[in-house]
């Protein structure tokens, strides 16, 4: 290629998104963004259209969960950048690696109001890493590759670049920015990937002598790629783990040392250990508030190792002993190092034995519980939860929506594998699973992926699946269908005197399994627990086309355990008949 | 300094010295995080420094330190902003620019020159029934100024907020703000 060659912008664009690496790309074309979608045409690069440009942003978002490679969505200006404020902020809260493409109005009509203008940049300041709107041709590949870095290393988070139509027709010079120029041209941003040694070895000395250890991971050893070394480090000092909503398949659920989720609706065991601790090793967690509950009462004991690539989480809400600001997987690395040294120096380690042994008394006190459905009764749903995970092959990527099944999901399935649980966890965004299932399936065209969505967030985003048909991306989807805003309807009979307001939502309208038929989906129905099985096998076995199972369930169930939002971990509400074991958890 | 604020409480003037790239949207991207975490700036200036990719954002916040840090930390993750210092007020030069227009009656002009004489400052203005006059100085003397100049009668008056550098002598430097690590106060290295 002649380097002096004119190629349009639009022409550029494409050229930077495939020097990126990017295999698949998200959107819906309109006005603006016109000119970028002709040399698509002729570009090895797949494009999924979707049917509504939220879809693109969380499709692109399942995309980089499963993969760890940022997913691309590319909409036009105005309205289309604003049905991407959504899945923006969701990636923002989720730290996860996102670059979105918005078409902007010619730069001459800027700020004149023109037809589908709006000021994608200001709206979108708060929920990027980084946005930029590109005023000239030439500055396309370096805003792409600024856009690419930006989006994958430290902290990961959602990059948008806003491109205004006359940029993408304008004629320029190709140049591929070489990395000294992506590094100079951003002298504000180069964050500290190696924890400090000192602060290591500090942190290595408080885990040998910690009694009550615990090891609080959260999404950041995912993004870091770090479950490998978690396990050697829970292994090697044998720390009971626990994982977070975002760090789900961090550490096998299925490992002794695991104690499951911890936070509002988290395993008692895995709420309790922390309350008890004397030592937290926060891995990649941000101590949010469905974690930790009330904040002053949380956790009393402990001392705090708090690990973060991002310098603004330590101390954020709860001041560290050691604060390592680093990534989750180098620090660990060299944890690992440090613990090995200062026991090859003779240090010992304190005896957990006695801790392991109270934790292991918890967990066969304290079961996940739920009483099974009376013959006859509607189907409880971690009843159909539990069948569907004994039913699908290892591997199964979970996409879940925001509420109760949500919660049921992340409690009763067992996560063994890294990046097999895909969620919306800090912005809690319903119709997130139907959109971020599509985009995990195109990452992982290998694997079986299960939607796993309730009646309120499939309403929200269901005609996602007219795309998954059309484009061939044989999702599955089981719907807890409560007839209900579930979770809203527990919160209501729970702490509004079971005045329900607003959250019926009725099992007559829509059908699901004619919904599912009209998108070109298969459509299954299930009432009873003996279709069950039979029903999860039949939407196994169907590889060609999308699958919709609809689980009518029991609209009284609820999730246990719980902290009631803003009280202590101490005061976890239990399942049903586990409450008069309470003394147990001292 | 302690100040009072508009609630009413004593509160600890923080003066951060911001060094940004000089691009489209900084500002609004230093305001809107200041305005997103719900902080107040007292007094801002930003101009262009002696290298034109940069530009220095002066500002003045009222916090307790510990959200003070939080605040600086969370600059720090603009990808536009380069270094951050908090300035101490002690180990620092602060200056503000004033221009004020005072009612001043061909009586009272005399006066009014005298004063803003004794202050070192200008007279930029002068008409039949006022007088604008300017002044550059310490925040502190700007208040004292004013002051005097009240019992003339402001018409109108504009401050600059203030800018402010390390003092020269043996104690200045730009002090690290506590708790961020190594790449709190310059972001150096390369990236990964």
């Amino acid at each position: 290629m002649k380097s002096n060659q004119k190629i349009t912008g639009a022409q550029a664009l494409i050229r930077a998104l495939e020097h990126e690496h990017v295999d698949v790309m998200f959107g819906l074309p309109g006005g603006c963004i016109l000119p970028a979608y002709d040399p698509l045409l002729e570009s090895p690069i797949r494009h999924v259209l979707v049917r509504h440009e939220q879809g693109a942003g969380h499709m692109a978002e399942g995309y980089a969960h499963v993969t760890g490679r940022p997913g691309v969505a590319m909409v036009t200006s105005g309205p289309a950048a604003t049905n991407l404020v959504t899945p923006l902020c969701d990636a923002y809260m989720d730290s996860v690696p996102m670059v979105a493409i918005t078409g902007q109005v010619p730069t001459s009509a800027i700020g004149t109001d023109a037809f589908q203008e709006c000021d994608t940049v200001g709206i979108t300041r708060s929920i990027t890493k980084h946005n930029e709107l590109v005023m000239s041709a030439d500055d396309l590949p370096l805003a792409i590759r600024q856009a690419f870095h930006l989006a994958t290393t430290g902290r990961p988070g959602p990059v948008l670049v806003d491109v205004p139509k006359d940029v993408l027709q304008n004629q320029m010079t190709w140049h591929w920015p070489t990395d000294d120029e992506v590094l100079d041209s951003l002298p504000g941003y180069r964050p500290n990937v190696k924890g400090h040694p000192k602060m290591i070895k500090e942190a290595a000395r408080l885990i040998l002598a910690a009694e009550r250890p615990v090891l609080y991971v959260g999404g950041g050893v995912l993004k870091a790629r770090a479950a490998e070394v978690l396990r050697e480090l829970a292994e090697l000092t044998q720390i009971p783990v626990v994982t977070t909503l975002m760090a789900r398949g961090a550490f096998p659920d299925d490992h002794p040392l695991c104690l499951g989720m911890p936070g509002m609706h988290g395993t008692a065991t895995a709420v309790t250990a922390m309350q008890k601790s004397d030592l937290l090793i926060a891995l990649g967690a941000r101590f949010d508030d469905r974690v930790t509950g009330k904040v002053a009462a949380f956790a009393p004991e402990a001392k705090i190792i708090h690990v973060d690539i991002d310098p603004a989480e330590q101390g954020k809400v709860r001041t560290p002993d050691v604060p390592i600001v680093g990534d989750c997987r180098l620090v660990t690395e060299e944890l690992v190092k440090a613990v090995r040294a200062l026991l090859e120096s003779g240090e010992r380690q304190a005896d957990v034995g006695p801790w392991r042994s109270r934790v292991s008394g918890w967990r066969e006190q304290f079961p996940l519980a739920y009483e099974p459905s009376a013959p006859g009764a509607h189907l409880k749903p971690q009843y159909c939860l539990e069948r569907l995970r004994d039913a699908s092959p290892e591997g199964t990527i979970v996409v879940s929506g925001v509420g109760q099944h949500q919660m049921w999901a992340s409690q009763y399935w067992r996560f063994n594998e890294p990046y097999t649980w895909v969620n919306s966890g800090g912005l809690g965004t319903m119709g997130f699973s139907v959109p971020a299932a599509i985009g995990a399936k195109v990452g992982r065209p290998d694997r079986t992926v299960w939607a796993i969505d309730g009646d309120g967030c499939f309403q929200m985003t269901a005609q996602e699946l007219v795309t998954a048909s059309i484009e061939r991306i044989p999702v599955k989807v089981g719907i807890l269908n409560n007839a209900y805003l579930g979770m809203v309807r527990q919160w209501q009979e729970m702490f509004y005197g079971e005045r329900y307001s607003e959250v019926h939502l009725g099992h007559v309208v829509p059908d699901y399994v004619r919904w599912a038929e009209a998108m070109g989906c298969v459509g299954i129905r299930v009432e009873a627990p003996e279709e069950v099985e039979s029903a999860i096998d039949k939407a196994n076995s169907i590889n060609d086309k999308p699958v919709v199972v609809e689980f009518r369930v029991d609209a009284d169930e609820k999730v246990f355990p719980m902290v009631p939002a803003g009280q202590s971990n101490d005061d976890i509400l239990l399942p049903p008949g586990q409450s008069d074991r309470r003394e147990y958890l001292r | 300094m302690t100040t009072v604020n508009p609630f009413g409480h004593a509160a600890q003037h923080h003066v951060l010295s911001v060094l940004v790239q000089n691009r489209p949207g900084v500002l609004a991207r230093v305001a809107n995080l200041f305005a997103r975490r719900g902080y107040n700036i007292f007094s801002l200036a930003v101009a262009p420094t002696e290298q034109d990719e940069y530009s220095r954002i002066t500002i003045v916040v009222d916090v307790e330190s510990a959200p003070l840090e939080q605040i600086v930390k969370q600059l720090f993750k603009l990808v536009d902003v380069v270094r951050i210092g908090e300035l101490d007020p002690r180990h620092s030069v602060e200056r503000e620019l004033l221009m004020a227009t005072v009612r001043a009656t061909p009586e009272q002009r005399g006066q009014v020159v005298e004063l803003t004489n004794i202050f070192e400052g200008t007279i930029v203005g002068v008409g039949a029934e006022a007088l604008t006059v300017s002044l550059d100085g310490s925040p502190s003397k700007i208040d004292d100024f004013m002051a005097l100049l009240g019992q003339y009668g402001i018409v109108e008056s504009q401050r600059t907020g203030r800018i402010a550098l390390p003092r020269l002598d043996r104690a200045a430097r730009v002090r690290a703000v506590p708790g961020g690590g190594s790449s709190t106060t310059t972001k150096k290295g390369k990236a990964s």
